[in-house]
């Protein structure tokens, strides 16, 4: 194995905070392979978004295109392959973003390389890799050993994985003009669309009480509303509820929707998986009611009630009151 | 438009208390159903097919008993159901499944093929793009929306943080269909009834020209794998008593934490 390529990953000008936590494991794993971890960022000015990885990498591959604008895997696929024929990593590491679910598997795929996803940990020893992963909705951890292979692709699962301090090491830096693409189908890029408007910003409240599945219809969304108007809070959701249409899109947290830091968060009924889990583990006190002792909620709850939520509503709003 | 939906049979564990036995979680007392986020690929099918003209064919890989999810395929409207049945696809990874659905694909010509973003088990979220590879097709994951053009299609991905993005494919194409895209069709068990005597393709990994190096563990690319439940309410500190008590503890939390007086 030799060293690990880092795949950088923006967004409109700004560096996506999920690249650091990849330098994070990426600077983990390299003394297990005795080789420097290689960044790649490719864009139009890679130049402008380099400030945040010095000191985070060994080496920055800085791979400018006007075509390189907005992420395309068309784009990228074709300039990584010559990237990784030149350095020759032992392992290409990506946030398991909406970028790197449509660049991992493709890479995996063109150049015909073990792929592992959404990983939480990584192990490098004697030439295998092995990944940990949560599996059925993050209630099994899974411990998978590859196979022994000269390059692997992992993507990192959002959080489980620490930005460096910005002086971890000495960052020597490559420019490169890219003059022609060749993308292997036309995929083009037209524009981001902004989320829909939204009636209240649940990120601003300091109290949210938040509904998952085991709310079971949008009949039950007024207990919640009635809880959370005794309280001041506000109403959220977990995603199936969103999805659903119990309640509008611009109450989820989550992943895609949006990362809340309440002073106390009331989970109900919510399984609290990872893409939910991201979107709130920071909240100030996160208290959480669910029939399932498994739910993976508990595991960045501050309180667990092992109860009904129907059972659990009435009655919080009957000490409320009392 | 002719399109292809890959669905999968897979326990439903929100609620289910699971065991792991062999380092496999034991099925035995699981409600199997189709994968959530291939229900809304099924749907988005259907509708883009009857709005077009078209046909749907919807395939699995899996054991007999994901028969069911085919049959509920096509109750949802598609028209033709493929299963790929074999003992010998047991261990097979994502890049080898992919294989497969392209060893079954062969010639046909499908305008437009859809997966789920990923399926609620492994949550690898890799088969769907690692078939467009091996198929050398265009693809888009994470699909929010999908409006269909002359020849082409423009897909809205979603993205991170509220936000997200419309990207151009040619056809044909292959795109990872995410939740929330529609609101899937209710599926009677009349509508099952229904469809009960239509006939579904089996297939085997001989039938597709796959040698048994080609398939299952033998072609996959992990060595070996444990699987074990994480300790309960690691983190949480968990209420015990009546409800009345945990209750009251739990509006005492709120409370204070909240800034309530």
């Amino acid at each position: 194995m030799s060293g690990v390529l880092v795949i950088a990953e923006h967004r409109q000008g700004e560096l996506r905070e999920a690249t650091l936590e990849a330098l994070g494991a990426a600077l983990e794993l390299a003394p297990q392979t005795g080789r420097q971890v290689v960044t790649a960022v490719l864009a139009d000015d890679p130049q402008a978004l380099a400030g945040p990885l010095m000191g985070r990498t060994h080496g920055l591959r800085l791979m400018a295109h006007p075509d390189l604008t907005a992420f395309n895997p068309e784009m990228y696929l074709p300039v990584l392959e010559d990237a990784i024929a030149a350095a020759e990593p032992g392992l290409i590491l990506m946030p398991h973003s909406s970028q790197g679910m449509d660049l991992a598997p493709a890479l995996a795929g063109r150049l015909g390389l073990p792929l592992v996803t959404d990983c939480i940990g990584l192990t490098y020893q004697d030439g295998a890799l092995t990944a940990q992963r949560q599996v059925y909705g993050g209630k099994v951890s899974e411990t998978l050993v590859l196979k022994p292979a000269s390059m692997y692709v992992c993507t990192l699962q959002g959080g489980a994985f620490e930005a460096p301090e910005t002086s971890a090491v000495d960052t020597a830096g490559e420019e490169i003009t890219l003059t022609e693409l060749s993308p292997a189908h036309a995929r083009r890029f037209v524009e981001y669309v902004a989320g829909a408007l939204e009636d209240v910003d649940i990120a601003a409240a300091d109290i949210l009480v938040s509904v998952g599945r085991g709310i079971g219809g949008p009949e039950n969304v007024p207990l919640a509303e009635e809880l959370a108007d005794a309280l001041g809070a506000t109403v959220s959701c977990s995603r199936p509820v969103a999805d659903v249409g119990w309640l509008p899109k611009s109450r989820q947290v989550g992943t895609s929707g949006k990362t809340v830091r309440p002073k106390v968060y009331l989970a109900l009924g919510i399984s609290g998986a990872f893409q939910h889990q991201a979107g709130m583990k920071n909240s100030g006190t996160i208290i959480a009611v669910n029939k399932d002792p498994r739910a993976p909620i508990f595991a960045v709850a501050h309180y667990g009630l092992v109860a009904d939520l129907f059972e659990v509503l009435p009655k919080l709003k009957d000490k409320l009151a009392g | 438009m002719d399109i292809l939906v890959l669905v999968k049979n897979v326990p439903e564990v929100a609620e289910a208390d699971l065991e792991i036995e062999d380092n496999q979680i034991d099925l035995e007392d699981l409600v199997m159903g189709i994968n959530e986020w291939d229900n809304y690929a099924v749907e988005e099918a259907v509708r883009l097919a009857e709005a077009s003209g078209g046909g749907v064919t919807v395939m699995t890989l899996g054991d007999e008993e994901a028969e069911d999810v085919l049959r509920r395929g096509l109750a949802m409207g598609a028209g033709r159901a493929m299963h790929l049945c074999d003992e010998e696809f047991e261990g097979s990874d994502p890049a080898t499944l992919a294989r497969a659905f392209a060893a079954a694909i062969g010639d046909e010509s499908y305008d437009l093929i859809l997966c789920g973003v990923q399926s609620s088990d492994l949550g690898q979220a890799s088969t769907g793009v690692l078939l467009a590879q091996v198929l050398n097709l265009p693809f888009a994951t994470m699909a929010i929306g999908i409006e269909t053009g002359e020849a082409e299609i423009t897909v809205t991905r979603e993205l991170e943080a509220n936000t997200s993005e419309r990207v151009v494919l040619p056809l044909p194409a292959l795109v990872t269909v995410q939740s929330g895209i529609n609101q899937p069709r209710y599926v009677s068990i009349m509508g099952i009834r229904k469809v009960r005597k239509m006939t579904i393709g089996l297939f085997e990994a001989d039938d597709l020209g796959l040698d048994e190096d080609q398939v299952g563990e033998e072609a996959s690319q992990v060595a070996g794998r444990a699987l074990a439940l994480p300790e309960v309410g690691e983190g949480a500190e968990m209420l015990n008593g009546s409800l009345d008590e945990i209750c009251g503890r739990a509006v005492e939390i709120i409370r204070e934490k909240g800034g309530l007086s």
